[in-house]
């Protein structure tokens, strides 16, 4: 089985006995989606996974909106791909921005996020470690409105408020609404608001040698992702294409020329683990040791 | 400039739509159906990437007698001086009076991955006359590196990775008397198998033939019949029969590596049995190269032929190897850390009530039950 050249001891197939033992285990990840209602969160989370977890959608009138405070509804859905088990979780927030007043729409986001992080706490904290469930939020994609010019107040707000206890990941949506011009524009803007608020958005860690920092680049430069989504299936050149249909043309979901759609797929898939990482040993551990030095010894 | 398809498009008649295709197929017990390609298996790539940049550390300790070749085995394993041997001139190993531990560590590297070995010797180990508790010197530093760990987890402000010196191994040299296993060797495995992953290995099995290896292997594994130590009557004639080898292991309480408890699925029963089978291994340990037939091989060289230590008809070192390094060295971490480190913390938690995890608890503090079963295997929070 392996070349028993002098020298060779074998240790170098470690990675491989882990990987083995991860196929076998599978993944478990929690994204949380947050923006107004009507922004496509439930079309893009459909497209991303290629799966339909909302089948019974009900979408309340205006009237009931007037009520609603925010819900957190979580859907889990198991995803099999080469023998790859991905237990994936969807956290969304219904009611997000839709109260007239929407001061406090975002402290049942926290107190949920807290929750998650609480019941961690204890469980690893516990005497039986056994069966601990990893429901912490790993990664938060905020949906920004195409429709304005850049950060509103509410979405300010929102980061600063959950930047250090989740991975956000800034989402333009909807953007089949702006041309390549109005896009680049948004985004500079958003990004310089960003960082006027000293908002801490997700970082992607920094290229290996051996992967393709061009590439790495390109994602990196097109952040804030913006992107369509869509649940119809459209014929364009004899092929079947997730997209849109508008009298002018198809806007093509996965094709890269008409949206970023693809590079955000590429990035959460190939920073799951990062993202896991980063939330067990940066926003974890910061709630960990608040929460100790809080209790007192 | 639009986004959208280039102008030749708006001479056709707009595409029509298809029907709203149900995006999930039949969706079985294993999870739906997926319409295309994710890309999920990026994550195992990213996986294997990270592992192979941070490296790994990995820990293990040998135990026997002086003269047993602990050390060229290790030499052997690592296929690097990682042991200075106590045959060696200049190296003023006199026999010391109680077991010491010595640890040495080395970092070596492999197709670009690093590991960070650590060898744990025990010099003194059974060379006594009274040999009484000579074990406990080495429980209590295995117990003290579970110890070290613990305090780090428990830390208000914790390492982002917390370094790892528990033993993930106990290799354990048995001599080659070819006759029972001794009072030492029983009462050592019994009670190391319980904190930590025993490997017991026949040392310098070139002094046995292989009907003699044969023989003790039964030996060892079924054990003499009446009191510990002392044949009743002549060893039964040779006939490998599993149930009471197992039996007789289980008798004494000895659950050695690979633990047949942990084995995770019908394929690691499968994968584990033939290595029980085969347990305990009888091996050969050389450092020096020699010329045979055209090729350089591992071995020692004697009057009446060269012992080749890789070769598997002379002797069972390459099962040893492959099974601590190539497959299962990931797997003797895990089990050291979700089932040797959780009983240890779990013993730990229960007595003390001064540890900073208390007030989250709100457990009362139970009294150590004592094992009846060997510790469950339970999946890693790291």
């Amino acid at each position: 089985q392996f070349s028993d050249s002098a020298g060779y001891v074998g240790f170098a197939n470690l990675p491989n006995q882990v990987h083995r033992k991860s196929v076998k285990k599978g993944f478990e990840f929690t994204l949380m989606v947050v923006g107004e209602s009507g922004l496509g969160k439930s079309t893009l989370i459909n497209s991303l996974f290629l799966t339909d977890l909302y089948p019974e959608r009900y979408i309340p009138g205006a009237a009931e909106k007037i009520e609603r405070t925010v819900q957190i509804e979580a859907s889990t859905v198991e995803i099999e791909e080469r023998g790859v088990k991905l237990r994936l979780t969807v956290v969304d927030t219904p009611g997000y921005g839709d109260a007239i007043n929407s001061q406090d729409c975002f402290k049942t986001i926290i107190q949920y996020i807290d929750n998650q992080f609480e019941r961690y706490l204890h469980d690893e904290s516990g005497l039986n470690r056994r069966h601990i469930i990893d429901n912490r939020v790993h990664c938060c994609f905020y949906f920004i409105s195409p429709f304005g010019h850049g950060l509103k107040p509410l979405d300010v707000e929102f980061m600063k408020a959950l930047h250090g206890k989740v991975n956000i990941v800034p989402v333009i949506a909807k953007a089949d609404t702006l041309t390549l011009k109005e896009r680049e524009r948004l985004k500079r803007r958003v990004l310089d608001e960003i960082s006027e608020h000293g908002i801490r958005i997700y970082q992607l860690p920094d290229a290996d040698s051996d992967e393709d920092e061009e590439f790495k680049e390109q994602t990196r430069a097109s952040i804030p992702f913006a992107v369509i989504g869509s649940n119809q299936l459209i014929e364009v050149k004899g092929k079947k294409i997730r997209g849109r249909l508008y009298p002018w043309g198809v806007v093509e979901v996965e094709n890269p020329e008409h949206n970023d759609f693809l590079k955000l797929r590429t990035m959460l898939v190939t920073h799951m683990q990062d993202l896991q990482e980063v939330t067990q040993d940066l926003h974890y551990e910061n709630f960990r040791s608040e929460r100790l030095k809080r209790t007192g010894k | 400039g639009s986004s959208l398809e280039p102008q030749e498009r708006s001479m056709e008649p707009p595409a029509v739509p298809e029907e709203e295709e149900p995006l999930t197929a039949a969706s079985g017990p294993e999870g739906q159906q997926l319409f295309g390609y994710v890309g999920i298996e990026a994550v195992l790539d990213q996986m294997k990437i990270k592992t192979m940049k941070m490296g790994f550390e990995f820990n293990i300790m040998v135990v026997g007698q002086s003269g047993l070749g602990k050390s060229t085995m290790v030499n052997t394993l690592f296929k690097s001086k990682v042991s200075p041997k106590s045959s060696q001139p200049g190296q003023e190993e006199r026999v010391p009076k109680t077991v010491q531990l010595q640890s040495v560590t080395h970092v070596i590297e492999e197709k670009g991955v690093k590991m960070k070995l650590t060898v744990t010797d025990t010099p003194g180990f059974g060379d006594q006359i009274n040999n009484e508790n000579c074990w406990d010197p080495i429980i209590k530093y295995i117990n003290e590196q579970y110890e070290r760990y613990l305090r780090e987890e428990i830390l208000i402000t914790r390492k982002r990775k917390i370094p790892d010196t528990r033993v993930h191994g106990c290799v354990y040299f048995i001599p080659p008397t070819g006759h029972w296993l001794r009072p030492l060797d029983l009462e050592f495995m019994r009670r190391l198998s319980k904190i930590v992953n025993v490997v017991p290995v026949i040392a310098k099995a070139d002094t046995l033939t292989l009907e003699e290896r044969a023989e003790f292997k039964q030996r060892v594994r079924t054990g003499p019949r009446g009191a510990r130590g002392c044949p009743m009557s002549p060893p039964a004639p040779l006939k490998p029969c599993a149930p009471q080898i197992q039996e007789d292991l289980r008798t004494h309480a000895i659950s050695v590596y690979p633990q047949e408890d942990f084995d995770q699925d019908p394929d690691d029963r499968a994968l584990n049995d033939r290595i029980r089978e085969k347990i305990p291994f009888a091996v050969v340990g050389a450092d020096q190269e020699h010329q045979l037939n055209g090729k350089r091989v591992l071995g020692r060289k004697t009057k009446w032929g060269v012992i080749e230590v890789e070769n598997p008809a002379h002797c069972e070192f390459p099962l040893l190897r492959d099974l601590l390094i190539r497959s299962h060295l990931q797997d003797l971490k895990d089990i050291t850390h979700n089932v040797h480190y959780e009983s240890y913390r779990v013993r730990r938690l229960s007595e003390s009530h001064r540890l900073a995890l208390s007030p989250l608890n709100g457990l009362p503090p139970a009294p150590p039950a004592a094992p009846t079963a060997p510790p469950q295997r339970c999946p890693s929070p790291a």
